[in-house]
């Protein structure tokens, strides 16, 4: 029988995954606005606007914001592991970070949307 | 008689068994005979940060860290400038006046400083996902890169912001 490598048997490996996949994603969509903004040295809402008008532009706004709501999430949850020891704080804590997490999620769709 | 060889044979187990241990605690047989707690006492125990040099790759292994959560702390803050930059230009440009002035000028340097080091640190990371910079000799210069990279990155986009 085939074990599912990425599986919940493994959340580390998982985890490790989420962290690269989302840092090459940002990476791009980073290179690729800033190369917009040195190509454009004076940027007006028109230009701004009609850049986030493309579908293709909200796709990938949208792929990298839920990249980087992940890649936080990871690293969020690396630093309270290692800093915050009571048990009780650290759940909390955690479950504040994910409510805001998923709020940054659906607020951007909001943003994304009335483009 | 059986019980002498026992006793001897216990002693023998007991040697052997602190003789091992010592070798993982530094803790002689002597010592040990001396003074019972001598295993806690005396083993190398140092918690004190603030006395510790921190190696360029724990530095820039920290650093790393420490711009990681100044950029969790700034998503809201990002999508409010998005989402204000996108609503009209009427916010468009009062945004673009506010973001102008000469302290959120200063407070924009310091969030994409956070940035570049975060991004030129990631792809050191990512580099020695593909065994680039594993061993301690290139980790140590691809630390010192990273730094001297950010730096130069950063001192740009302070000439591009003014």
């Amino acid at each position: 029988m085939v074990k599912s490598v990425l599986g919940v048997h493994h959340p580390g490996l998982r985890d490790w995954v989420i962290q690269r996949v989302s840092a090459v994603v940002m990476t791009v969509y980073t290179i690729g606005l800033v190369l917009f903004l040195v190509m454009n040295s004076r940027v007006e809402f028109a230009d701004w606007h009609g850049l986030f008008s493309h579908w293709w532009m909200k796709l990938a706004t949208l792929l990298c914001v839920l990249s980087l709501l992940l890649h936080a999430w990871v690293g969020v949850w690396t630093v309270l592991t290692d800093y915050i020891k009571p048990f009780v704080l650290r759940l909390i804590l955690e479950v504040l970070v994910y409510l805001a997490l998923i709020t940054f999620f659906f607020a951007t769709l909001l943003i994304l949307w009335g483009v | 008689m059986y019980v002498r060889y026992f006793s001897m044979l216990a002693v023998a187990i007991r040697t052997f068994a602190l003789a091992y241990s010592a070798g993982y605690n530094r803790v002689t047989y002597k010592d040990k005979q001396r003074d019972p707690s001598a295993v806690s006492k005396q083993r190398p125990k140092n918690l004190n940060l603030f006395s510790i040099r921190l190696p360029i790759p724990a530095i820039v292994s920290i650093l790393h860290r420490i711009s990681g959560v100044i950029l969790f702390l700034l998503i809201p803050f990002l999508l409010w400038g998005l989402n204000l930059s996108l609503s009209s230009p009427e916010d468009f440009d009062e945004l673009h006046l506010f973001l102008t002035s000469p302290l959120m000028k200063l407070l924009i340097w310091g969030c994409l400083s956070a940035f570049i080091y975060h991004f030129v640190a990631g792809i050191r990371h990512l580099l020695m996902d593909v065994h680039l910079g594993e061993n301690l000799q290139s980790g140590r210069l691809s630390a010192k890169l990273t730094l001297f990279i950010s730096i130069v990155m950063i001192i740009l986009v302070g000439i591009w912001l003014w």
